[in-house]
């Protein structure tokens, strides 16, 4: 094997076998797991005691007829619901309910005008929802009462209850309907995530990678023996190996089990995977931006942890990295909301924000192919840029051991590995 | 198969490491670099490596720079001590090994002879951070020499370890050199040198100021040591006429003397003055040479 394929093997092997690559793996798996079925998990607590679960309402009603129709109505909209109409006056309901006998109390009148009146006692802060289901109930109660004033037939009764067909659509063919976007902005939404977290995470492996080297002193029969960009290279590719394992396992993890768990639960966050052709060229492009954006940052930190010392200065090194990293992230972000916004169209051409930002708007708009392919080109040019410079100041940095670890250094490096004559 | 150094100078701005240095090293020879601290010697070896670039003049061996094309025929110990901490001896050697090119099991069956031969074979499958710094500085000098490189490169070999493990380093230094490798290497240590080199250089502030096999030295040197062990008060003798340097000792005197006729003269003076329990004159020890060389403080 040559030495590019025995540098490249070791780190990816070492880092394999590591414990803490096994634990994060296995722990972000089961993570994994438990988020697709969140909601069998959260079934098996509920499904159990789902009766007595249930939210007990207590109406009074001074004619009586309002409240059994709320029982009939409720069911409709929220069947955890109960309805106890009650005969009793309302204060001495309202000393039940703080009692606990009941978890509120539902007065209602019907004045003369034909209006519904209620009013609703809860102590609790959680019951939000069923006020406002209540309310929906009580709506089409004061209707039908209408209708029936009025006396309306059953079809005109259906006439006017009939539900309004709103569609959003955008003026131009490239736009996305709403209905789109929203199924794409999950997908986008998590593959960011992924993409910005995996790129934080491992250009930090590959300058702590090469800071150990360095502070271990290693680096001097290393770099005797192999060329420091043969040394980079082999390292980023390792690492970007071990990422794409690491991201192909959890994939395949989650994609088997939502395949399992979805047989028996439709809608919820499954609706956001819905594997057509968009969220395909989606996950491809995730995949390119990832690696881009990986290479770009893996190699800028490969050459600044050449430049420290000691790994407890690294930190402090990789900052500003560690910066654009998140601004590009933020932007990306707050490009889901506003693909369209011309920040984010700018900023998407800017190498150290383009597999964020410019992933953000492939994703979410329909881009002409040239724009994305700009952005690749010029990411790309960047990453050859930063390897060729990264290589002469990694042969100098390598070398070069003091206590500071400022953009100084970056000079001396590059004086240390100056090609002479 | 030499390694020349030609006119070589090596600049960091304005400061200069290594100026003007001229050498031959010829094949198959153990070859003594000394200096004191800073005087430009791990910049040398750096230059002889290729790690870093000459600011003028050239560092051949056999005919040609020493590169990545021939590092599997380079064996290099780095002053700064250093492997991976976390990784087990076997793995890291073997691994070291093939990157300088050499094949895995044959790294496998070199490295248990080289176990065995320093009394460690049980460290095989030991973390190197678990490993005292002595032995870590073995399995150091063993990554150097495993892959059987022809020119080997040692920064301060014997630095650090104790004098057991010394004769066992200095024997396979030794070994290793009789089956053909041709081995520079420096030391702070003149009696390592002068007991295993047979040439040697002095630099001084990037500048050589000795060059030459060990011999030629010392009889150029021309002073010789006289040591007298007598109870009188010889420290009179520091204004004798040819005498360079006294050193009392316990026993007696170790007078520095220009030449060896001056010691006659000596013997004559003191002669009858007291008892004389030793009177011998000797070859100048290396560190002798040194000191006047380089200079200043050492060790």
């Amino acid at each position: 094997m040559n030495r590019f394929g025995l540098i490249l093997s070791k780190t990816y092997m070492q880092k394999l076998k590591s414990k803490s690559f096994l634990i994060t793996t296995i722990l972000f798996a089961l993570a994994i797991v438990v988020g697709t079925n969140f909601q069998s998990i959260a079934g098996l607590f509920n499904s159990d005691e789902g009766d007595e679960e249930k939210w007990e309402v207590v109406v009074h009603d001074e004619n009586g007829a309002v409240a059994s129709a709320l029982e009939q109505q409720i069911v409709f909209v929220n069947e955890q619901i109960s309805i106890t109409p009650s005969e009793e006056a309302p204060s001495d309901l309202e000393e039940q309910v703080e009692e606990g006998e009941y978890d509120a109390l539902l007065t209602v009148m019907l004045l003369e005008s034909g209006k519904l009146e209620a009013t609703y006692f809860s102590d609790s802060l959680t019951s939000d929802q069923y006020s406002s289901d209540l309310q929906i109930a009580m709506q089409t109660i004061q209707s039908n009462l209408a209708a029936s004033e009025l006396n309306l037939s059953a079809d005109e009764l259906a006439t006017l209850n009939m539900p309004v067909a709103f569609n959003h659509e955008s003026f131009t063919d490239g736009a996305k309907s709403a209905e789109e976007l929203d199924e794409a902005r999950g997908l986008v939404y998590i593959l960011i995530f992924v993409i910005y977290m995996s790129v934080l995470i491992y250009s930090m492996m590959i300058a702590t990678e090469v800071a150990t080297e360095k502070s271990s002193r290693v680096m001097e029969i290393l770099v005797s023996s192999v060329p420091p960009i043969q040394q980079i290279f082999a390292k980023i590719l390792g690492v970007g190996l071990l990422g794409l394992t690491q991201l192909a396992l959890w994939a395949a993890v989650g994609f088997a089990s939502i395949q399992l768990s979805s047989d028996s639960f439709e809608g919820g966050i499954y609706s956001l995977f819905d594997f057509s052709g968009n969220s395909v060229g989606t996950i491809v492009y995730g995949i390119i931006f990832f690696l881009l954006g990986y290479f770009l940052f893996a190699a800028l930190a490969a050459f600044l942890g050449s430049l420290v010392s000691r790994t407890e200065d690294l930190q402090q090194m990789l900052m500003p990295v560690n910066l654009l990293i998140v601004a590009g992230a933020m932007l990306a972000f707050f490009g889901l909301a506003n693909p369209e916004g011309t920040l984010i169209t700018i900023t998407s051409y800017i190498p150290f924000f383009s597999p964020l930002v410019m992933f953000t708007r492939v994703g979410m708009l329909n881009l002409p192919m040239w724009e994305p392919l700009l952005a690749i080109g010029l990411t790309l040019l960047t990453i050859f840029i930063i390897g060729w410079f990264g290589a002469k100041v990694y042969r100098g940095g390598v070398l070069m051991y003091g206590n500071s670890s400022s953009f100084k250094d970056l000079k001396k490096a590059l004086i240390l590995s100056k090609k002479e004559k | 198969m030499t390694l020349t150094i030609d006119q070589v100078t090596k600049k960091f701005g304005a400061h200069t490491a290594v100026n003007q240095l001229s050498l031959t090293i010829p094949e198959k020879t153990m070859f003594g670099f000394l200096g004191a601290n800073g005087a430009g010697k791990t910049t040398t070896f750096r230059m002889m490596l290729g790690l870093i670039d000459a600011s003028a003049g050239a560092i051949t061996w056999n005919g040609e720079k020493i590169g990545y094309h021939n590092s599997s025929q380079v064996g290099y110990l780095p002053e700064e001590r250093g492997l991976y901490p976390k990784m087990k001896v076997k793995e890291q050697v073997v691994y070291l090994a093939r990157l300088r090119g050499m094949d895995r099991k044959k790294a496998e069956t070199e490295l248990e002879y080289w176990l065995k031969r320093f009394n460690v074979p049980e460290y095989e499958n030991k973390r190197v951070e678990e490993l005292s710094k002595g032995n870590q500085q073995k399995i150091q000098f063993i990554a150097a020499i495993l892959h059987k490189p022809e020119l080997i490169i040692l920064d301060e070999p014997f630095s650090g370890l104790d004098p057991v493990n010394v004769e066992l380093l200095k024997d396979a230094v030794r070994d290793i050199q009789r089956q053909g490798a041709t081995i520079i290497f420096s030391s702070h240590r003149m009696e390592h040198v002068e007991e295993l080199c047979e040439s040697l250089c002095i630099i001084h502030k990037g500048s050589p100021v000795l060059h030459g096999k060990l011999k030629e030295i010392k009889r150029s040197f021309g002073k010789k040591n006289l040591l007298i062990d007598s109870e009188m008060d010889l420290s009179y003798l520091s204004s004798f006429k040819g005498v360079v340097k006294i050193k009392e000792r316990v026993e007696g005197v170790t007078l520095q003397i220009e030449n060896e006729e001056i010691s006659q003269a000596i013997l004559e003076d003191i002669q009858g003055k007291g008892f004389i329990r030793r009177f011998s004159l000797e070859e100048p020890s290396l560190n002798d040479i040194f000191i006047e060389k380089a200079g200043a403080s050492f060790e």
